[in-house]
């Protein structure tokens, strides 16, 4: 114990840079895959903040490090090839999760910061009872006893709108349904009240229906809780529905980064265009129109050519472009709230203008 | 399109009782189960179920031919050995030593390879290599020249014989558990416990064990089988429990010297041997029929 709290100050030393309102703060992050295929830089320097109560999205198509974004941030990148390179994840009360031991941020895992996963029909325990499992999440990181564990578990259940959580407890994962799945592996990532939780396309794997209560159930428990979510999507329509602020993100870098009304209202970068271009809606044709596409694919992340990441696909692509690779900044004029943006159709058309990050 | 409507069954009941159903449903299973209920009550009471005294000699009535030749004597069902012990008893008292030392050294090497498996396949990287590189190097050292060198060191005791033998099954269990391990470990749930805090060992002891278990168990079904073939090949050539304790793999090195008198001195013990190991072998292909899920004909 006294080893924990001679840490805990540590850490909040470290966490004193926050501002009063952030419980998460990623700066320049950088994670690379070494692969057979060479270096891949999955997260190559990603910043955002995330603030109390607010749900941030991370948005992008399959590839673009949404995933390796989040398991950067818990210490869970896939190893041994993975690694985080340069960057700080600060979260609040706790410190930079990067500098943390793996012990230390095993304790942080689940009682600060927690996740839900994509894939409900797997991600829980098929020999164990979903009581049980609830219950060890608490009780890895609580000096409680079984009984009263038992007793929160079974309150975590109800809160997540389980039925007859009583007997739910005692059930293994095969006889529930993937929806109610994902509500109890939302129950264990709530269970040690988390001030953030992490969610990787909660809802990819649920039917519509299913989708649209799960959503509807974490802006609830959102608001019961007070966390703060960090939710990652590839769906446009998830984003309008839960999100506060938006992350774009493109081949390792975020591209884009606006509340949500102002994204939606007017994308700024030419992939978040061509996003909501591709959002099918009963005006873009139906039965004979063509949906809009972006075309061609991801560039490869082991061999980035230099300049503009999206260059390649872009539809308003011009020589600066494929010179030198745009920073993320605020767009010209902008007077709308923390809005960046990594273009040069938006930055002042003089030479280079200078980065907001180290450039590379 | 409520997902709340799924009704919570019994699981725990409806899983074993459903195993064991499927594992005894055929005859030559319910059989097995028969001559291992039988192996396992001469292993535990033998004085009880014997006819008469394993160790009592009577040269005048040594080599007795089984019951139903001309020669024999309607006493002594198989006959008796060059000494006049009574064959019946001997395989009787000789499925404790055989079952005993079979059973722990399954233990002994589940207990090591099961630790080495989830090492390598859990950790991967250097430990997995130095890992396999001792199994590799385990299984190309011929076993038996290894447990004459050990027994000639240490002596042929109960104990060292238990420990040889566990230590000759490790790698098998080894290669058999990180195998198994290296399916398991990607799968969401371990991700998933590793998110919200779970140390190694509790991933390792509660995530993953739990759930290659059921290939443990099979495969320690045959183990056992090969640990009695073992044990009996080790005994034949001298090197295993030492006699006047009966083994049946000691009786058929005994008996086989006197084939031409007696047969069934040699025979009897043989059979015994098959039968058990028979026995072992069709449950576990049942057991692991009835553990494994994509074989299983219900949804």
């Amino acid at each position: 114990m006294m080893k924990a709290s001679t840490q805990h100050e540590h850490m909040s030393a470290a966490g004193r840079d926050l501002d009063e309102a952030e419980v998460l703060r990623v700066e320049n992050l950088a994670a690379h895959l070494h692969t057979g295929g060479g270096v891949v830089r999955a997260v190559d320097g990603v910043s955002f903040s995330l603030r109390k109560g607010e749900t941030l999205c991370i948005v992008g198509e399959s590839g673009c490090g949404k995933s390796m974004t989040a398991l950067a941030i818990l210490g869970l990148l896939p190893r041994p090839a993975g690694r985080i390179v340069s960057g700080r994840v600060v979260l609040a009360g706790v410190g930079d999760l990067a500098m943390l031991s793996a012990e230390a941020m095993r304790k942080v895992r689940g009682r600060s910061i927690s996740m839900v996963f994509q894939e409900p029909m797997t991600s829980l325990n098929p020999v164990f009872r979903i009581g049980w499992q609830i219950s060890e999440a608490i009780l890895m990181h609580e000096a409680i006893g079984r009984e009263a564990a038992r007793a929160r578990a079974i309150a975590m259940l109800e809160l997540v709108g389980i039925p007859s959580p009583e007997t739910r407890y005692d059930a293994y994962p095969h006889q529930l349904s993937g929806g109610m799945r994902q509500r109890v592996m939302i129950a264990i990532a709530l269970a040690c009240q988390p001030q953030v939780m992490l969610a990787d396309e909660p809802t990819t794997a649920l039917d519509v229906t299913i989708q649209a209560q799960i959503l509807r159930l974490m802006n609830r428990l959102k608001t019961e809780t007070g966390s703060s979510l960090l939710l990652i999507t590839h769906d446009l329509g998830v984003v309008a529905q839960m999100a506060t602020r938006v992350c774009v993100m493109y081949a390792g870098v975020i591209v884009e980064e606006a509340d949500v009304g102002a994204l939606f209202a007017r994308p700024l970068h030419p992939y978040t265009r061509g996003l909501l271009a591709a959002i099918p809606t009963s005006r873009s044709g139906g039965a004979r129109g063509k949906l809009s596409t972006i075309a061609g694919m991801v560039p490869n992340l082991a061999r980035l050519e230099p300049g503009c990441r999206f260059a390649a696909r872009c539809p308003d692509v011009h020589d600066r472009c494929r010179m030198a690779e745009p920073p993320l900044a605020a767009p010209e004029g902008a007077g709308e709230g923390g809005r960046g943006v990594r273009c040069w159709l938006h930055l002042s058309a003089g030479p280079v203008a200078p980065a907001l990050e180290a450039a590379p | 399109m409520s997902d709340a409507t799924v009704p919570v069954q019994d699981a725990t009941e409806s899983r074993t009782r459903h195993v064991l159903r499927t594992t005894f449903a055929s005859w030559p299973a319910k059989l097995s189960l028969v001559v291992l209920t039988l192996a396992l009550a001469c292993a535990i009471a033998p004085s009880l179920i014997a006819p008469r005294d394993a160790f009592l000699q009577d040269l005048s009535l040594r080599l007795l031919p089984p019951a139903w030749e001309p020669r024999g004597q309607a006493l002594y069902w198989l006959g008796t050995d060059q000494l006049g012990r009574d064959t019946v008893a001997r395989i009787i008292h000789g499925a404790r030593i055989t079952l005993l030392v079979s059973v722990l050294a399954v233990v002994v090497s589940a207990v090591i390879g099961i630790a080495a498996g989830l090492a390598a396949g859990f950790y991967r990287g250097l430990t997995d290599a130095i890992i396999l590189r001792l199994i590799d190097m385990q299984l190309a050292f011929p076993l038996i020249l290894l447990v004459i060198a050990v027994v000639a060191v240490v002596g042929p005791s109960l104990t060292n014989l238990v420990i040889v033998m566990g230590l000759s099954g490790w790698p098998r269990f080894a290669r058999i558990v990180r195998g198994s391990v290296l399916t398991v470990r990607h799968l969401e749930f371990v991700d998933a416990a590793r998110a919200i805090g779970a140390s190694q060992f509790r991933m390792m002891a509660h995530h993953i064990l739990p759930n290659i278990m059921s290939a443990i168990i099979v495969y320690a079904s045959f183990e056992v089988a090969r640990m009695i073939l073992l044990e009996a090949t080790l005994s034949f050539l001298g090197l295993g429990v030492q006699p006047p304790t009966p083994t049946w793999g000691g009786m058929i090195s005994e008996g086989r010297r006197y084939v031409n008198q007696s047969w069934t001195v040699a025979i009897a013990p043989g059979i015994a041997i098959a039968a058990v190991i028979l026995a072992f072998n069709i449950l576990g292909d049942a057991l692991r029929d009835a553990l494994d899920p994509q074989l299983e004909d219900r949804t």
